[in-house]
C-alpha cells in the first residue's frame, strides 16, 4: 500500500470523526462559527476602509491585535513546559499528554499568524517578506526574525504531531530517530520564538517602557503561566467528556511548574516597578499611566490592578498543595492565570508602552468594536482549528479511530477501547 | 533492468522539466514582477514613471510630472530652526501638507508644532501639540516644530521587515509606498513621532495635488501605508529650498548641504549653539535646533 493512499485513508478517517459529534460539540462549533462569520464581516469593513474602523492612530499605532498576538506566542511557547519533563526526565504521567500542548501551540501560532495578517495596513502584499520574490530584511529586522522562527517553530510542531498521529492510527510506534530530534529541537525553539517576539518590543529605544532588558525573561515567565491554564482546563475538559486517562498526578505537577513560574513573573514585574518607581526619571510616566493613571486619563488602571490581584491570587492557589489539588481551586487558579496574563499582555504591554507617545501626547486608546470582533473571530477560528485537531488525536489515542492495512474503512466499525498507554505500541 | 533505467531517465527527465519550468516561472516573476525602488533597474523606473505619469494625470485631470533626480555626489542634505524665531504660526504645516500631496481628509500632517513651556524648556511630556489661541506666540509659551529628524543612525529603518525604507546616498530617509506593508515597526521605533500611517483611504481634492512630484517623495499615497517628511525631495534634488522654509515668515528655517564648509548650514553647527532632540538615543539626526539670538 503506497505511503500517499495510507496518509489519504488517514486524512478521510479524520474528516469524518471531525463530522461526527453529540449535540454539545455541534453547538461547541455552531457558537465558534458565529463569531468566525461576524469576525469576517467585520474584517471584510476593516479591509475596504481601512484601519481607521480600529482604534488605532498614529500615537497609539500598535492595539489590541498586536497585544493578542504577543501574549499568543506565549501560548505557543508554552508547550515546552510539557515538553521538558516528559522527553528529559521521561515523567511517564506527563508525556501522555504532551500531544495536547502541541496541538495548543499550534492553534496558537494559526491565531498569531492571523492577529499579524488583520493587523496589518496591506496584507496582499505580505510575500514582499518572502524571498525571492520579495525581500526580507535579515538579520536587522526582529520582525523579519519572528516571522522566521514563528513558522519553523510551526513546522516542527506540525510534523511531530502528524507524525505521532499518523503512526498511532496504523497502531504503530512512532519513530524516535524523527521524534526525539524535533522535539529537542522545539525546546529551545519554544524559548526562541517568544524572546524574538520581546526583543520586538525590547530592541525599540524610543519606547523606554519596553527598552528594558527584563522584557524578555519577564514574557517567559508570563508565558510559562498562561500557556499551561489554558490546557490544564483542557484536559479536565478531555478527562470528564471521554475515556481518555489524565493522571492527577500529572495535573498536579503542571500546576506547580505554573506556580513556580507566575513567582517569577511577579517578581520580575516587582523588580522592574521599584526601578521605576525609586529611580523616578522621566520614564516613570508609561509605568505610571497603566497603575496610577495620568491626569484624567485613567482607561488602563483597572486593568493593571485587576491583573496584579488575578496573578497573585493564581500564585497563592498554586503554591499551596491543598489548593492546587482541589479540583475548585485549581480551575479559579487556572482562570486567574489566564484572565492576568492576558490582560498584563494584551492591554498592559502594548498600550502604555506607547502612551504617552513620544512627543508626550496622550492618546487614550481603547479597542473598537471592529477590533474586538475581529478579535473574536481570529480566537475562534483558533479553537476551531484545535477542537478539530483535538478529536482526531483523542479518537486516535483511544484506539477509536484506527486504519488497519488492509481492513477496507476499519475505523467505521467500533474499536476495543485500549488503554492510551497502548497507543506507542505496535498492534 | 533496461526497462528500470528508461524508467529512472524518463522520471528525470519530467523532473527536469519541471524543475526549470518551476525556476523559468520563478525568474520570470522576480524579473517582472513588482521590485522595490530600492534596487529597481534604471530602464524599469523609467517605464514605471510613465505608468505614474498617465495614472496621475488621469485620476487628477492635470499634466503631472514624476521626477527620478538621484542624489548629488557629496552632498549630505540637513535643516536647522532658529527656536529663538519660531513663533508657532504653523505656515509651514499647510505649506507641507499642499506640497507632498497629504491627506486632507483624513488628515496627515508631517510637521507637528509643539507649544512648550519656557520655564520646562524642551519636556515633551509637558507640550501642547493641539494650542489654538487668538494669536501667536502666547506669552510664556516657545515652540518646536518636529518632523522626520533625518538620522544620520535611523531606528526606523532597520526594523522594517521588508526593506521598505532606506537612507539615500544624500541622506534622506525615504519610504517605497509600494513596497510598505504597513506592519507599523517603523512608527514604534521613530523616537520622533515623524512616521504617519493612512489610516483610512487619503484624499486630495483634484485640482489641489502638486504635479511636481518625485518618485521618491511626493506621490499620492495609498491606504495602509507609512509616509513622512522627505525634506521635500522633488524640490531639494532640484536645487531649490523645502516648501516649509519657503513660506516661514519669520525665517527660522535653515537647510543645506553638511559637505560644502561654505554652506549657511555649516555655518551654524560651527557658530552657533546646536541642540539634537533625544540626543542620548544616537539617532544623530540631521536636523538642528539652535538659539540665534
Amino acid at each position: 500500500m503506497s505511503t500517499i493512499w495510507r496518509f489519504s485513508r488517514f486524512v478521510t478517517a479524520s474528516v469524518r470523526t471531525v463530522l461526527r459529534g453529540n449535540p454539545a460539540y455541534w453547538a461547541w462549533l455552531a457558537l465558534l462559527g458565529v463569531l468566525i462569520v461576524s469576525g469576517a464581516l467585520a474584517y471584510a469593513d476593516q479591509a475596504s476602509t481601512g484601519l481607521a474602523l480600529t482604534a488605532m492612530r498614529d500615537q497609539v499605532s500598535w492595539g489590541f491585535y498586536i497585544g493578542n498576538f504577543t501574549f499568543l506566542v506565549g501560548v505557543a511557547a508554552a508547550a515546552v513546559v510539557l515538553v521538558i519533563p516528559a522527553y528529559i526526565y521521561d515523567w511517564k504521567p506527563i508525556r501522555e499528554i504532551v500531544i495536547f500542548g502541541e496541538l495548543l501551540a499550534l492553534s496558537a501560532i494559526i491565531m498569531c499568524l492571523l492577529f499579524v495578517l488583520v493587523d496589518v495596513g496591506r496584507p496582499e502584499r505580505l510575500w514582499h517578506m518572502m524571498p525571492p520574490w520579495g525581500h526580507i530584511n535579515f538579520p536587522s529586522s526582529i520582525l523579519a526574525w519572528d516571522a522566521l522562527v514563528l513558522n519553523v517553530y510551526f513546522l516542527v510542531n506540525f510534523v511531530v504531531v502528524t507524525h505521532i498521529i499518523y503512526r498511532a492510527f496504523y497502531g504503530r510506534p512512532y519513530a524516535k530517530r524523527i521524534v526525539i530530534p524535533l522535539v529537542l529541537a522545539s525546546i529551545p525553539m519554544a524559548i526562541g520564538i517568544h524572546t524574538v517576539t520581546a526583543f520586538l518590543y525590547n530592541g525599540m529605544a524610543a519606547r523606554p517602557y519596553w527598552n528594558s532588558s527584563i522584557l524578555a525573561p519577564q514574557f517567559l515567565a508570563s508565558a510559562f503561566s498562561s500557556g499551561p491554564a489554558i490546557l490544564l482546563i483542557v484536559l479536565q475538559l478531555l478527562r470528564r467528556f471521554t475515556r481518555f486517562e489524565i493522571q492527577d498526578e500529572a495535573i498536579w505537577k503542571i500546576a506547580e511548574l505554573m506556580a513556580y513560574a507566575m513567582f517569577l513573573n511577579l517578581f520580575l514585574h516587582g523588580v522592574e516597578a521599584f526601578k521605576e518607581y525609586y529611580s523616578n526619571t522621566e520614564h516613570l510616566l508609561y509605568t505610571r499611566y497603566w497603575f496610577q493613571g495620568l491626569g484624567d486619563h485613567r482607561t488602563l488602571v483597572p486593568f493593571a490592578w485587576s491583573a496584579v490581584a488575578l496573578n497573585l491570587t493564581a500564585f497563592l492557589l498554586f503554591i499551596m498543595p491543598a489548593a492546587r489539588q482541589n479540583p475548585i481551586t485549581l480551575n479559579i487558579g487556572c482562570l486567574a492565570t489566564y484572565a492576568g496574563c492576558y490582560i498584563e499582555k494584551g492591554m498592559g504591554l502594548i498600550i502604555p508602552g506607547l502612551t504617552p507617545d513620544t512627543l508626550g501626547e496622550i492618546y487614550q486608546y481603547y479597542p473598537s468594536m471592529t477590533e474586538l470582533r475581529v478579535s473574536a473571530g481570529v480566537f475562534a477560528l483558533g479553537f476551531l482549528a484545535f477542537t478539530l485537531m483535538l478529536k482526531v488525536a483523542v479518537a486516535i489515542s483511544l484506539g477509536e479511530l484506527r486504519g488497519e492495512p488492509g481492513m477496507n474503512a476499519a475505523w467505521a466499525q467500533p474499536q476495543p477501547i485500549q488503554p492510551a498507554t497502548a497507543r506507542t505500541s505496535t498492534s | 533492468m533496461a526497462k528500470n533505467e528508461t524508467q529512472t531517465s524518463s522520471v528525470t527527465r519530467r523532473q527536469f522539466a519541471s524543475v526549470a519550468a518551476a525556476a523559468a516561472a520563478g525568474f520570470l516573476l522576480t524579473a517582472c514582477g513588482p521590485r522595490r525602488l530600492h534596487e529597481i533597474p534604471r530602464d524599469r523606473l523609467r517605464e514605471a514613471i510613465k505608468e505614474w505619469e498617465r495614472d496621475y494625470s488621469e485620476k487628477y485631470g492635470k499634466a503631472v510630472t514624476v521626477s527620478d533626480a538621484g542624489p548629488m555626489p557629496g552632498v549630505l542634505f540637513a535643516m536647522a530652526l532658529d527656536l529663538s524665531r519660531c513663533n508657532g504660526n504653523r505656515r509651514c504645516v499647510e505649506a507641507c501638507v499642499a506640497e507632498n500631496n497629504q491627506s486632507r481628509e483624513p488628515e496627515v500632517q508631517w510637521i507637528r508644532v509643539l507649544s512648550m513651556d519656557k520655564d520646562k524648556g524642551i519636556d515633551f511630556s509637558d507640550a501642547d501639540p493641539y494650542y489654538e489661541p487668538a494669536e501667536v506666540p502666547e506669552p510664556g509659551r516657545f515652540y518646536v516644530p518636529t518632523a522626520c529628524q533625518q538620522c544620520r543612525n535611523p531606528p526606523c529603518t532597520k526594523v522594517c521587515p521588508v526593506g521598505a525604507t532606506w537612507t539615500e546616498p544624500d541622506g534622506i530617509v525615504v519610504i517605497d509606498y509600494d513596497w510598505c506593508i504597513g506592519c507599523r515597526c517603523c512608527m514604534a521605533a521613530c523616537p520622533y513621532g515623524a512616521r504617519h500611517f493612512n489610516w483610512g483611504v487619503p484624499s486630495i481634492p483634484p485640482g489641489e495635488l502638486n504635479s511636481n512630484i518625485h518618485y521618491l517623495g511626493n506621490r499620492p499615497r495609498p491606504k495602509g501605508v507609512v509616509e513622512k517628511c522627505t525634506f521635500c525631495i522633488q524640490r531639494t534634488r532640484a536645487g531649490r529650498y523645502p516648501a516649509c522654509l519657503e513660506i516661514c515668515p519669520t525665517g527660522a528655517r535653515k537647510f543645506g548641504n553638511m559637505l560644502d564648509p561654505e554652506s549657511e548650514i555649516r555655518y551654524i553647527l560651527e557658530n552657533k549653539r546646536v541642540v539634537l532632540l533625544k540626543q542620548e538615543l544616537n539617532t544623530m539626526p540631521k536636523f538642528f535646533y539652535f538659539y540665534g539670538t
